[in-house]
Parts: structure tokens; C-alpha cells; sequence
């Protein structure tokens, strides 16, 4: 028998591919993926690629800054194809979309006989996604790339970093750890050889913890869910990404054509479509839902559905966008921006806690680039890069803040600057970053990212006359930063005791927060770094100048 | 059951003749009921008694003592301190076993050997936080030489201990002459008591546990508390948990673990000696090349020389070399103890 191939197959290995080729690339987005043995240590993975595809960052990166940063020009790569050819991306590469179509296709109560048709018939309120779009860009060309909370791509990079991939690692220890102790040695051979297949490919080395993590698992649980009431709901709905490349496709010149005249009604083209775009022979095409998955061109039974290059044929051609949306979609974005930037985050009052990590740019301009993807907090080797809930006021909510507590900042480590997409964190070389050799001595200024601080009501030199210093022990930087200052003090009983106490020298704190995280008192350390003396903003400052000529003890 | 009941209800519908056995279950079938939810019940009852039967307070359980010896035999003929002199470390190392009567002395054929060489920081070799790649490497090829069965090269990092172990040159550079090199998995500590008189229950990283011979290679550093850090301290890399509040009674602390833990052998590298902003420094400006291998048995001798030879501390000034010292561990008065001082040119 002839073995044809179908476009169809085609299209789901190109799905599986890049599903696969993103997960490898997001697995790698870590110390597995970097390269240098004592020198420098380098992403040697493009970890970056998808989002330097993704003509949503560029333009929203394009609109707040006026300016593309790095690889995102590679998004032409994507634009300029679907503007001939129409949203092939979002059914052939798009990882999220391969996910929701995956779940789309799983059997569901909701989703039976007529019900299954008539979901997939083109609905009005598919022009929602337009019109989150033009509220996105309108807030873009604020200034501010809220984008990322909706942008497809970080969505799935955010849920799988923050939530699903750190309990996959519980998960995982959790059932094998016990395992590979089982007195059953069928049991524990293949546990431990398991086991360190993960660890070798996609266990982290330490658990990874983020603050309200599970939030995030639950927001791509909820959208995976509603798969099941309408086959890629998101993708139909709600993606901004999608609604682009809608756009995009106005003109493009592949399309469906459909013999109308052979068409008896069979349906089957709507049991099977992805985008909700009416293939059916009786109803106009909605050209920029189609996502080119082929499904209704394979199953037509009268073969009266076909792709075509220059078709005559009544279609719906644009994006069907009523001006009336449109224009409250312009006005949420616009709106948005002010009202998120009367908040308190912006103003005097800043969140102490509000920590960037090294290399991230001045608030406003971080804001501007920043879409929320967390490849930082993926990279970070410490688990130091935290999402920020309240942090950063509601319009930095899920951007990256250093979390001491839970690990400082690695002195010699640049990596969340090199895998940041669009520069909110600024590319540096651990040379510019200053730690490494002589802070305070240079030409340059080291990146401070804060400024450490004694508790003296919990710290145990100060307040408990008991020997300690770990704090100076762990400062990372020479000179350190932390003197010690031999004193004779009182303990508890009264007799005299000698005594090293700390006190950190604001010109020569870098504020990584390494004696933070190494201070004994844990749960509230006795030395903790707030953002003050910040390099990044000019007025976050304490010292009239932090370049001082320290002799060498 | 209930499609069971359903179908019972037609047949008695549609039933013509009503007799007992189409209102009523069998004598049978009502037994088999009985017996079906007097099992459950049973079961249910079983369970929860043997449940409440097992409820008792959580405690943890005490960990036991294991100390570990793994010192060999002295002899009166050869030295138990070596000072070693040379450019190249590797070379530094094979005069220091020359020196201290040969490999064999320590190693036995099919010994699982341990070495702790100090890889607690995120630093490259020249910054001197860490030891010697060289020096650890060379060990490793004298112990597989010497037909150890294994060697593992292994510590418990401050810093993130992937860096570190690669960043410290001390991972390839091991691992190239067959090493087996372990990095400090959290799953992998083991609960122990230290026996010390401040250390009792700590996490011990199992490889630890696990050596027939043990060899301890710390580089010789300044630190803020102690004045240096040299192979007492090394063996704070043993420990998991929270070892920050070690240093609350450091000195007592040093002296349990040193108790706790004997080497074999102790290879004090003082070749890239890191004079000032220990432990960690960073800036190569505080490191001195020093060009120095310190070996040998006596681990309170040997960290006694080194304070005087290159912060010029007396070891009275020294308090964990004195309690160390009480404690039977060694010898503080190092001029005193067999030595031999070579220069290699």
C-alpha cells in the first residue's frame, strides 16, 4: 500500500519538535546549560530563543523603549511568514498552543455531539483577545510591559519554572528517595537508575521553593481546564500573542478555499477545527482565527476544502475588531499604566525588600522591559530570584526580587543577566558586576544591588555578647565589607568578656546578601540588606559618595 | 447494586405470579449481606485499633556514635610533620609522601579513600579559597597507585556547591585522574552522634562516614575569628544542618570535630597562602605565593607550624590548639615533634 504522507503528521511532528526543543531549552536554563570550568561561567545553551521569536516581546520592548534589545530582531523570523501565510505559528510552533491542543483534544462531558460543533463555531467573543492586545500595546507605549502577564510565553515559562517543574522535583525525590532504600532489590535497581536519569536531565541539585508558586501551577491548571469546554480557549480567547499575529495575517495570501457547492453539512471540519474559524463550506472563513492546523482540509469527506495561494472567495479577512472594543481596550491600557503608577511602589516610600538583581535597570525603565518570564529565577543558581507579589506594587507583580533569606547572590554569576530577553536585566560580565576583585578600589563601580545593616537587638556579638561573625566570615568581596572591632563586654554573669563585633561599611557593601543568608537567626536575620544604595537609581542613596580609598589592613 | 435493583423492580412488574422470593431476598443472599458488611466492619475496627495502637509522641530518634579513627600506626624512624618546598605542587606532593615513608604507610590495596580538600567557595585557584587542584589531584593518582579500591573527593560547600566544585578547578582536575568526585547531596547526610562536649546530634555527609582512609587537604587561610583556618576548621565541610552557629564556641567546636573525625593524613597546602579577607577573599592582591606542602600526622603540630610560619601566631595565642592539645590529639609545641624540611629545586 502507498504510505501518504499527511500534512497533518507533518504538522504535529513540527508540534512535538518545538514542544520538545522548549522543554529542553527550559530544562537547560540553568547550571546544566552553562559552560567554563574555572573561569567564567556561560550559558552555552540559546535559552533565550523562544522569547527572541516572539514578535509580542519585540514590540511591546520596541513601543516602551523605543528600541529593540539583542536577539529580539529574530522575531521577524516569525512575522514576516505569517503575514503571507497567516497564524501557522500558533499551530504548527507555538509551545503553549501545542499544549492546548493536546488538552483539547481529551474527551470531555461538555464537549459531546452537537455541543462539540457548536463550541467550535466561530463566536464573537474570540475578539476579546484584540482587544487585550490593544490594551497591552496601548500600555507599552506607557512605558510599561504588563504584556508579560499575558504573553504566551512567559506564561508557560513562568508556571513550568515557578510551579510545575519545582513540585515535579518534590514529586520526584519524594517517590524515589524511600525506593531506592526498599529491601526489594527488584525495587531499588531500577528506582536508582531512574532516579539518576532525572537528576542527571531535569532534577535541580537543591528543591527549588518560590514564594505562592502553587498560584501560578493553579492560574495554567484553570486555563489547561477550560480546554475541555472549548478546544484551545486560550488560544481563541484570551492570547495577545495570538491576536498579533491575527493581525498580521490581514493580507496574507494562503488561505482556505472552499468549494461551497460540494458541502453537505457533514461537520465534520468543525468537529476537528483548532481556532474556531468556521471551515465549513456554508459559513465565511474567519481568516485570522485559522491556525493552519490542516485538521478540516484532512477529514473533508468531499475534499471541497483546500489551502490556496490567491483565492477569490468571501472571507473574513481581518480581525473584526468593533470600534467600540477596540476603543476600551485603548482606554484600559491607557488608564492602566497611571493608576498602577500612583501606587505607593513608584513613589518615596519604596518596598525595602524591593531587591533587583544585579544588572537590572532603573525602576521605571525595568518596568518598561520586563515581561514576567522568570528565566532569571530559573537560572539563579541560589533559588535567590523570587517573584515579587506585593514587592514591587501591583504592576511588578511576578517580576524578580532577591530574596536573601532563601539565597544571596552568587558573587562571580551573571547568568540571570545573560538569559534576560529583553534587557529590564541589563547583559553584564562578572567584570562589570565588580565583585570579584577589589570593590571600592577600582576605576569602576561594582553593580550594588543594596546595603547590609546589623540588627543589634538580635545580633549575638551585640546583644547576647557571644562570639559569632559569620557575617564576615561569608562577605564576598576584598576588602570585606564587614569590620570587626575587638571590644570587652559584659555577658549575662556579669564578667568581662572578649568579643569581635560586627559593622558593615556602606562604601564597600555590595548588598548580595550572603551574610543575610548566612546569619545564624535564621527566620529574621540579624543582619539583613535593604535596597538603599542601590546602583541602579540615582536617588535610593545614602552615602553622598560611595568611592572611598580603603588602606589595606 | 442499584442497576441490580432496577432490573429486580421490572421483573417484578412485569411478573404475573407474586410469591415470598420476588419481595423477599433469600436466605442465602441475606447472609451473604451480613457477611459482606460485618467483613467491612471488621476491617474498619481492625484498622483503627491497630492505628490507635501505634499513636505515640514523635521523638527523634537518637542518633549513635560513631567515631571515626582512621589514623595508622607512628613509627619512631619517621617524621610526623614534612615541610615541603618546590614550584611545582604536584612534585610537593610526592616528596611529602617520600618524606613521610611512602604511600603503602597510609593506603592499603582496595581502601575506600575519602579526601577533603576545602572547596567551600564559589572561587578559582589563583584567589586561594579553596586548595590546590594540583595538590588534590596528585593525591588522588598516588592513592590509585597505591591500589585503593576508590577515591572519592568530596566536601559539604558554603557557597552553591556545583560552582564551587567546578569553579574550584578541583572536580575536573580530580576526576581526570580517577576520582570519583561527590557533590554534597542534601538527600545523603546521616544524622550522628559527634560525642564532642558542645557537638552531640549533626548531619554528617555519608561519604564521610563510609571511608576506610581518610585524608584531609586544607589550604592554609586567613579568617576573621580564628585568626587562620587550617585543618581543624577543614573539618567544619563535614557538616550539614546549621554549622553557622558553630562558631558561638569555635574553638570547642574545631577540637570535638577533630576529636570526632581522624585522619589518616593531613596535607596542609600552603602553596597560594590567602594572607588576608579570609576565608573567602577574592582579590589575588591578599594572596601570597608561598610555594609550601605541610604534611603529616599530627594534626595539632601541623596547624601549629603554619599559624607561626606565615601569620607568625604562637600557638598559645592559638585557644583550640591548646584544648586540642588536652584532648591528646597532637602536639602544639611542634618544634618538638619529628620533622623534616625539604627544599626542592
Amino acid at each position: 500500500m502507498l504510505v501518504r504522507i499527511r500534512l497533518i503528521h507533518l504538522r504535529r511532528a513540527s508540534q512535538v519538535f518545538f514542544f520538545l526543543l522548549f522543554l529542553l531549552l527550559l530544562v537547560r536554563t540553568g547550571f546544566r546549560g552553562a559552560t567554563g570550568a574555572t573561569g567564567e561561567i556561560q550559558m552555552r545553551w540559546p535559552v533565550r530563543l523562544f522569547f527572541e521569536f516572539d514578535p509580542l516581546a519585540a514590540l511591546v520592548n520596541a513601543l516602551a523603549t523605543h528600541a529593540l534589545y539583542r536577539g529580539l530582531a529574530w522575531s521577524l523570523l516569525i512575522v514576516l511568514p505569517v503575514m503571507f501565510l497567516g497564524r501557522f505559528f500558533c499551530g504548527w510552533i507555538c509551545p503553549i498552543g501545542t499544549v492546548h491542543h493536546f488538552f483539547g483534544n481529551l474527551q470531555s462531558e461538555r464537549k459531546r455531539g452537537r455541543q462539540w460543533i457548536e463550541s467550535n463555531r466561530y463566536k464573537p467573543w474570540q475578539r476579546t483577545k484584540y482587544a487585550i492586545l490593544v490594551a497591552l500595546l496601548a500600555a507599552a507605549l506607557c512605558g510599561s510591559a504588563i504584556a508579560g502577564w499575558f504573553d504566551p510565553f512567559s506564561l508557560l515559562v513562568r508556571s513550568l519554572t515557578l510551579s510545575i517543574l519545582p513540585a515535579f522535583n518534590y514529586a520526584a525525590n519524594a517517590a524515589l528517595t524511600p525506593l531506592e532504600h526498599s529491601p526489594i532489590g527488584a525495587v531499588r535497581a531500577p528506582a536508582a537508575i531512574l532516579h539518576a536519569v532525572l537528576s542527571a536531565t531535569v532534577l535541580n541539585f537543591r528543591q527549588p521553593h518560590f514564594q505562592l508558586g502553587a498560584l501560578l501551577g493553579l492560574i495554567l491548571i484553570v486555563l489547561l481546564a477550560l480546554n475541555l469546554r472549548v478546544t484551545r480557549f486560550w488560544c481563541r480567547a484570551l492570547c495577545p500573542l495570538g491576536a498579533l499575529l491575527g493581525f498580521a495575517a490581514r493580507w496574507s495570501i494562503l488561505g482556505l478555499h472552499k468549494e461551497a457547492a460540494s458541502c453537505d453539512n457533514c461537520n465534520r471540519c468543525l468537529l476537528h477545527c483548532q481556532g474556531g474559524d468556521d471551515p465549513i463550506g456554508t459559513a465565511p472563513w474567519h481568516k485570522a482565527e485559522c491556525l493552519l492546523c490542516l485538521n478540516c482540509v484532512d477529514v473533508c469527506p468531499q475534499h471541497s476544502l483546500r489551502f490556496r495561494f490567491f483565492r477569490k472567495r468571501a472571507e473574513v479577512a481581518g480581525p473584526n475588531l468593533p470600534r467600540r472594543k477596540a476603543l476600551a481596550g485603548l482606554a484600559a491600557g491607557l488608564s492602566a499604566v497611571p493608576l498602577l503608577r500612583a501606587e505607593t511602589a513608584m513613589g518615596r516610600s519604596r518596598n525595602e525588600h524591593l531587591i533587583r538583581p544585579p544588572g537590572a535597570l532603573e525602576e521605571t525603565e525595568f518596568l518598561g522591559r520586563c515581561i514576567r518570564c522568570c528565566e532569571c529565577m530559573k537560572v539563579c543558581p541560589n533559588n535567590a530570584l523570587q517573584p515579587a507579589f506585593a514587592e514591587a506594587g501591583l504592576e511588578g507583580l511576578w517580576t524578580p526580587v532577591l530574596a536573601p533569606r532563601i539565597g544571596y547572590c552568587e558573587p562571580s554569576c551573571v547568568l540571570c543577566s545573560e538569559v534576560c530577553p529583553t534587557g529590564a536585566i541589563w547583559n553584564i560580565t562578572p567584570r562589570e558586576k565588580g565583585w570579584v576583585v577589589g570593590v571600592g578600589q577600582q576605576n569602576s563601580q561594582p553593580v550594588r544591588l543594596g546595603t547590609a545593616f546589623h540588627d543589634r537587638s538580635r545580633c549575638l556579638p551585640w546583644a547576647l555578647a557571644t562570639d559569632c561573625v559569620v557575617c564576615e566570615e561569608w562577605c564576598p568581596v576584598s576588602p570585606k565589607a564587614i569590620d570587626l572591632e575587638q571590644v570587652e563586654v559584659p555577658d549575662a554573669a556579669g564578667n568581662l568578656k572578649l568579643l569581635k563585633q560586627p559593622h558593615v561599611d556602606p562604601s564597600l557593601c555590595v548588598g548580595c546578601g550572603a551574610c543575610e543568608y548566612a546569619c545564624p537567626l535564621q527566620e529574621h536575620p540579624a543582619v539583613y540588606v535593604t535596597s538603599i544604595g542601590e546602583s541602579r537609581s540615582p536617588s535610593n542613596q545614602i552615602l553622598l559618595t560611595r568611592r572611598k580609598e580603603k588602606a589595606q589592613s | 447494586m442499584a442497576s441490580r435493583g432496577g432490573s429486580e423492580e421490572q421483573d417484578n412488574t412485569r411478573g404475573t405470579v407474586k410469591n415470598m422470593s420476588d419481595t423477599h431476598i433469600t436466605r442465602r443472599e441475606a447472609m451473604l449481606q451480613i457477611l459482606r458488611v460485618a467483613g467491612a466492619g471488621a476491617v474498619t475496627a481492625g484498622a483503627a485499633f491497630w492505628l490507635a495502637e501505634r499513636s505515640t509522641r514523635p521523638v527523634a530518634t537518637a542518633a549513635a556514635y560513631a567515631k571515626r579513627d582512621h589514623t595508622v600506626p607512628a613509627s619512631v624512624a619517621l617524621p610526623q610533620m614534612v615541610v615541603v618546598q618546590g614550584d611545582d605542587p604536584r612534585a610537593l606532593v610526592r616528596q611529602a609522601f617520600v618524606d613521610l615513608g611512602g604511600i603503602s604507610r597510609f593506603i592499603a590495596r582496595n581502601d575506600v579513600v575519602v579526601l577533603k580538600p576545602n572547596i567551600a567557595w564559589d572561587r578559582t585557584p589563583e584567589q586561594a579559597a579553596n586548595t590546590n587542584p594540583d595538590i588534590v589531584a596528585e593525591v588522588v593518582r598516588q592513592c590509585r597507585q597505591a591500589g585503593a579500591g576508590r577515591v572519592v573527593v568530596t566536601d559539604v560547600s558554603c557557597n552553591e556547591a556545583e560552582r564551587c566544585f567546578r569553579r574550584s578547578g578541583i572536580q575536573a582536575a580530580a576526576s581526570v585522574e580517577g576520582a570519583e568526585v561527590i557533590l554534597p547531596d542534601p538527600a545523603r547526610f546521616r544524622e550522628v552522634d559527634l560525642g564532642g562536649v558542645v557537638l552531640q546530634s549533626w548531619p554528617v555527609f555519608e561519604p564521610f562516614l563510609e571511608a576506610d582512609k581518610l585524608i584531609n587537604i586544607p589550604i592554609a587561610k586567613h579568617h576573621g575569628l580564628t585568626g587562620v583556618t587550617l585543618g581543624f576548621k577543614n573539618w567544619y565541610g563535614i557538616l550539614g544542618g546549621q554549622r553557622n552557629r558553630l562558631h558561638q564556641q569555635i574553638h570547642q567546636s574545631l577540637v570535638d570535630l577533630a576529636a570526632f573525625m581522624l585522619p589518616s593524613l593531613t596535607l596542609i597546602d600552603c602553596y597560594r597562602v590567602l594572607l588576608r579577607n579570609g576565608p573567602t577573599g577574592g582579590n589575588p592582591e591578599d594572596v601570597a605565593l608561598k610555594k609550601t606542602l605541610i604534611a603529616g600526622t599530627d594534626p595539632v603540630a601541623l596547624d601549629a607550624y603554619a599559624a607561626k610560619a606565615f601569620w607568625n601566631l604562637e600557638s598559645d595565642s592559638l585557644l583550640w590548639l591548646k584544648l586540642a592539645e588536652e584532648r591528646g590529639l597532637g602536639r602544639s609545641d611542634f618544634e618538638n615533634v619529628p620533622a623534616k624540611f625539604t627544599r626542592l629545586d
